[in-house]
């Protein structure tokens, strides 16, 4: 089998291109994918602990985390909605208005 | 090399391929695809690390419905693909230096902490059954069962309120 340092090094590569997409990405839809490949970075890291230590707590942990992100993805897809109609752009630059 | 080493490299050169697809493209629409093929490649590799019940949750929850969302949402706003005005010039390069710099942090520590030597097990079929992970579910961990229940139901009841008020502002 391969070792274990592999799965782990492919998960922190994952979770920085997350990141870089997060920070430097303008679009709203855009920057929730890249939050999402966070997401699926530390899933990863869960079934490789657990494939290592024989546990299955892992698996479930992994399904906490996938419920939870599809309840992120459903209340920020609503917002993005929302501010869609009112702002007509899902453009982050564009929402400034609480900056007072 | 074996077989699982050539499958693992396969899927990792996939999935780096898909997750540097989804920052560069320009289209949204592009970009949700590059991240159902990152999906799709990392629920395989969940497969060789013996969990065939998350790899195909992965692929019917994640690669399924959320990227049906997200691909809704887009087609619902118009796959405009406005320009992006960058309005701080120093965000971009700054953004990839500290990302660098936690990749090299994570990999450092990688590479001091855990020894080449540990290598994962081969799927074990007991493990792998849905029944241990339910038992797991139902009976250890059955009260945050129960809250992830309750905040599905909290997204579902805020997704439907946060829409609705503006429908209710465009019909007055």
């Amino acid at each position: 089998m391969i070792p274990v340092a592999f799965p782990i090094g492919l998960a922190i590569i994952l979770f920085c291109l997350g990141i870089i997409g997060f920070i430097v990405r303008k679009n709203a839809i855009v920057i929730f994918m890249s939050l999402e490949l966070m997401f699926n970075a530390a899933n990863l890291l869960f079934i490789t602990f657990a494939n290592q230590f024989q546990q299955v707590d892992g698996h479930v942990f992994v399904i906490f985390i996938m419920v939870t992100a599809a309840a992120e993805v459903a209340i920020g897809l609503a917002m993005i909605v929302t501010i869609f109609r009112g702002k007509h752009s899902v453009d982050i630059d564009q929402l400034a208005s609480l900056k007072g | 090399m074996t077989i699982n080493m050539l499958i693992f490299l396969f899927l990792a050169v996939v999935a780096i391929a898909a997750a540097v697809g989804l920052i560069l493209s320009r289209n949204p629409v592009y970009s949700a695809m590059y991240l159902i093929i990152n999906f799709l490649a990392v629920g395989v590799f969940y497969l060789v690390l013996g969990a065939p019940f998350i790899a195909l949750a992965q692929i019917t929850v994640y690669a399924g419905a959320i990227m049906v969302l997200f691909l809704f949402v887009i087609m619902l706003l118009g796959a405009a693909k406005p320009k992006e005005v960058e309005t701080l010039k120093w965000q971009r390069p700054l953004a990839i230096v500290l990302a660098a710099a936690i990749l090299l942090e994570g990999l450092y520590a990688l590479i001091t902490r855990i020894s080449i030597t540990v290598t994962t097990t081969a799927p074990d079929a007991a493990l792998a059954d849905p029944k241990t992970l339910a038992q797991l579910l139902y009976y250890k961990y059955s009260l945050p069962f129960e809250i992830t229940s309750l905040i599905l139901l909290v997204a579902v009841i805020g997704a439907v309120v946060l829409t609705k008020k503006a429908v209710k502002e465009e019909v007055k």
